[in-house]
């Protein structure tokens, strides 16, 4: 997010008894030009950040996403178990499944205990084992096989189990 | 509860300015967009993004199953809708209730009960609001009668929706019949919902509406704007609070549509629309939309609240903390909306890819927008690229701010509003104030050609 035009007008203020007429301002997130005209000033935005995608289920995993919901109203609108982030451990591919054409380690809502295996990240041909390090649900998978999982990426979000 | 990861099925500049709050308020964003929005700069502020659908809107953001199953998949606690789109959608809400997920809006009946005309026209009846002489037509025989009993002329709307379409007016008896069947024609193809219904048309009216918020208990209202600067039915220019009203009309008005909200125990924003008589000095209701809306930002800037905030504090269930005594009005705001279309050569839309986007900054000013360099104006979707809106003590000091405002900002690659915006907010007539809805055609009328330059 860039800032906000009460930031901008605090900005301002400090320029206004400046001689100052140019600011730029860079940040890895994005780039803010103020400039001064004889009327007033003018501001130019650039979002550097690039969007972050989450990857989206597969069409079978969808058909689960959208199986109805067993929850009534009222209890919907209860507050709703903490879902926690898997991280991978390094930086690397994630691998949903042991190898190539088997079924994936865990699907969207499948249950799992926190020893469970639910991914493997490859780094320098090396096969780390991700473990769900929480007993729940599989609430969502954020990467999609074989894609690359930046440092402290999270791969997925589990539901915990209610105390 | 406390909701901590929103899934936002819009776009656009309310994206943008959801988003805003949001992060304000230490809530993660969870976009939902469109083939075509995949890199819009939504989708580069979003937290997270996650595909809804091809880039047709009824393939994605008018897709209810796409967004829960969007919205599921991102596992985020509530929905913003925005405006337009699914806003209103009594499925959605619905379908957001059954998936445990906070519907960020009023509760399902309520939106049926508004989403309806005839069935709003009937609460608004019951909670003793003016109406327009009318009421719902089933045959042209039954139109025929009505319409000479209220009188020529008449407007035919439709129940299933607003925004101009379905809507015909009609002088005298013998434009009845043809009338009534591209009324219906429009209706069914726009909301897919045949029905209309007649009202007595208001030949010098002004288009004023009162901003109402609830927590399904106690209702307030949050002042009036005027929406009358319009072209077929869509509002370009938006003040708050409207201008050269007498006092005891506003009070009434505003009276009435808190009123109005207390009588649905409305829950969330929402928007009465009236329509004011300038001869009779009457105003009669017209229609309540349920949904945050384009022009909030000038109500925000008179009473000083978030009002994306207060809709996020209410889903969550609290109560509103506030009373009417504590809502205290400053100063005056006016919105222009900057779409990108070619005004010269009638409002063609301009799609494409903006080169240049400078906006204005100052004391006052402010600009909400989805447009920076680079950024693609898809031929999908509304042609709303920014809206800019001035502040001032006074209406006086906001029109200057506004003038001067709309001078400093410049679009290229695609054609804006801008120029028109500039023309308008200068002109006689607005300045003066209190214009009625048929003041933008006879502007665009006034206006020799060799002044319309692009």
């Amino acid at each position: 997010m860039d800032l906000t035009d009460d930031d901008v007008r605090a900005i301002l203020r400090l320029l206004e008894t400046s001689p100052f007429s140019d600011l730029e301002l860079e940040t890895p997130e994005f780039r803010l030009t103020l400039h001064r005209t004889e009327t007033g000033w003018t501001r130019e935005s650039a979002t550097s950040r690039p969007a972050h995608v989450l990857p989206r289920a597969t069409a079978p995993e969808l058909a689960e996403a959208v199986i109805p919901a067993q929850v009534s109203p009222t209890q919907a609108l209860e507050p709703r178990s903490d879902v926690v982030d898997v991280r991978t451990p390094l930086p690397g591919t994630f691998y949903r499944a042991p190898k190539p054409g088997a079924p994936p380690f865990v699907e969207l809502g499948t249950q799992v205990g926190a020893d469970t295996v639910v991914g493997i990240v490859e780094t320098m041909k090396l096969m780390n084992s991700v473990y769900a390090g929480i007993a729940g649900r599989v609430a969502e998978i954020c990467l999609g096989d074989a894609s690359f999982a930046r440092q402290g990426a999270v791969l997925m979000r589990i539901a915990a189990d209610r105390a | 509860m406390i909701l901590r990861r929103i899934l936002i099925a819009n776009r656009g500049e309310i994206a943008v300015r959801i988003m805003r709050t949001c992060e304000r308020l230490g809530i993660e964003t969870v976009l939902a967009a469109s083939d075509a929005d995949l890199e819009s700069v939504a989708a580069r502020r979003a937290d997270h993004v996650i595909r809804l659908g091809p880039s047709p809107a009824s393939a994605s953001y008018l897709n209810v199953p796409a967004v829960i199953a969007a919205a599921r998949a991102a596992a985020v606690d509530a929905l913003h809708p925005g405006y337009g789109f699914l806003s209103e959608n009594a499925d959605l809400a619905h379908a957001c209730a059954a998936a445990g997920i906070v519907f960020i809006g009023p509760t399902p009946p309520q939106l049926a009960a508004v989403g309806d005309k005839l069935r709003a026209r009937a609460y608004a009846v019951a909670a003793a609001l003016p109406v327009l002489p009318g009421g719902d037509v089933s045959s042209l025989d039954a139109a025929a009668v009505l319409a000479a009993h209220v009188g020529y002329p008449v407007l035919i709307k439709a129940v299933g929706g607003g925004g101009g379409r379905g809507m015909r007016q009609v002088g005298s008896p013998e434009g009845l019949s043809e009338a009534l069947d591209l009324a219906i024609a429009e209706a069914a193809a726009a909301f897919g919902d045949p029905r209309v219904y007649l009202e007595r048309y208001v030949a010098s009216g002004r288009h004023i509406e009162v901003q109402i918020l609830g927590d399904g208990q106690a209702v307030v209202h949050l002042g009036t704007r005027d929406c009358s600067i319009q072209r077929r039915y869509q509002k370009l220019i938006e003040e708050a609070p409207a201008p050269k009203l007498p006092r005891a009309v506003r009070e009434h008005m505003q009276d009435a549509a808190a009123s109005f909200g207390r009588h649905l125990a409305y829950r969330g924003l929402g928007t009465v629309e009236f329509l004011y008589d300038c001869l009779r000095e009457e105003f009669y209701f017209l229609e309540m939309n349920a949904r945050i809306q384009v022009e909030h930002p000038v109500t925000e800037g008179i009473c000083g609240l978030d009002l994306v905030e207060c809709q996020i504090r209410v889903a969550e269930g609290r109560p509103l903390g506030f009373t009417q005594r504590d809502v205290r009005f400053d100063g005056h705001a006016i919105e222009c909306r900057i779409n990108a279309e070619d005004w010269v050569r009638d409002f063609r839309p301009s799609p494409g890819r903006v080169t240049r986007a400078i906006f204005a900054v100052g004391e006052g000013i402010r600009v909400d927008t989805h447009i920076e360099p680079g950024a693609e104006v898809p031929p999908y979707y509304d042609s709303l690229m920014a809206k800019v809106i001035a502040h001032g003590r006074d209406r006086t000091q906001a029109l200057e701010r506004l003038s001067g405002a709309l001078a400093r900002c410049e679009i290229e690659g695609v054609s804006s509003t801008l120029s028109l915006q500039e023309a308008l907010v200068g002109s006689p007539g607005f300045a003066a104030g209190g214009v009625t809805t048929d003041y933008f055609r006879r502007f665009l009328e006034d206006r020799p050609a060799a002044e319309h330059i692009g």
